[in-house]
């Protein structure tokens, strides 16, 4: 990992300070935020902005450190995208027939 | 210089994962409804996940990507599975 080039330095460290902030303003707002339904929107950003981050900052030292393109860790991203919308919808459908 | 660029960025993000999971914990505690509590476990395990990924990225290691897949996997069919018991009363519907 030390034999990375500086800008691919710099683009791996603004990747990875990009979805710490943006996880952690999810997951503050999962804590602060008022009614259900609006926390309900908040750790999205942690599902999508940071693990995609994350992974493409991944994907990036594995290419550059091996000198060849390696995309297994899109298949977290791709469980992510799948499986989210499910939880959500049906702790949406839960809130709203229990209140 | 380098190796400091990503060891401060590595850190932070693995402070901010962490206080991350701190607040969710603390939702996980407090939350009024039972949706509330199930939402928080979605997020710490977002969060766990992603602290594992940014670990296997510094310490070069295979392994912490199976441990993250594994961990998005029974994850997400925990809270589909709670969610469900909430909704129906049941998990699996004969």
């Amino acid at each position: 990992m030390s034999q990375l080039p500086l800008w691919a330095a710099l683009i791996v460290a603004l990747l990875l300070a990009v979805a710490g902030i943006a996880t952690l303003i999810g997951s503050l707002g999962l804590l602060r935020l008022h009614s259900f339904y609006e926390r309900m929107h908040a750790p999205t950003m942690g599902t999508t902005l940071g693990a995609f981050c994350v992974v493409l900052a991944c994907t990036l030292v594995a290419a550059l450190v091996q000198h060849r393109p390696i995309v297994h860790e899109w298949l977290i991203c791709l469980l992510l995208v799948l499986t989210a919308p499910v939880t959500a919808i049906v702790l949406m459908q839960s809130a709203i027939r229990r209140s | 210089m380098n190796q400091l660029i990503l060891d401060g960025a590595i850190g932070f993000a693995l402070l901010c994962f962490v206080l991350g999971l701190g607040c969710a914990v603390l939702r996980l505690l407090r939350g009024p409804a039972a949706e509330d509590r199930i939402l928080a476990l979605d997020t710490i395990y977002i969060n766990g996940m992603l602290i594992l990924l940014v670990l296997g990225l510094r310490f070069e290691a295979g392994l912490y990507f199976d441990v993250a897949l594994l961990i998005a996997l029974f994850g997400f069919a925990g809270s589909t599975a709670l969610a469900k018991f909430l909704l129906r009363g049941e998990v699996i519907e004969p």
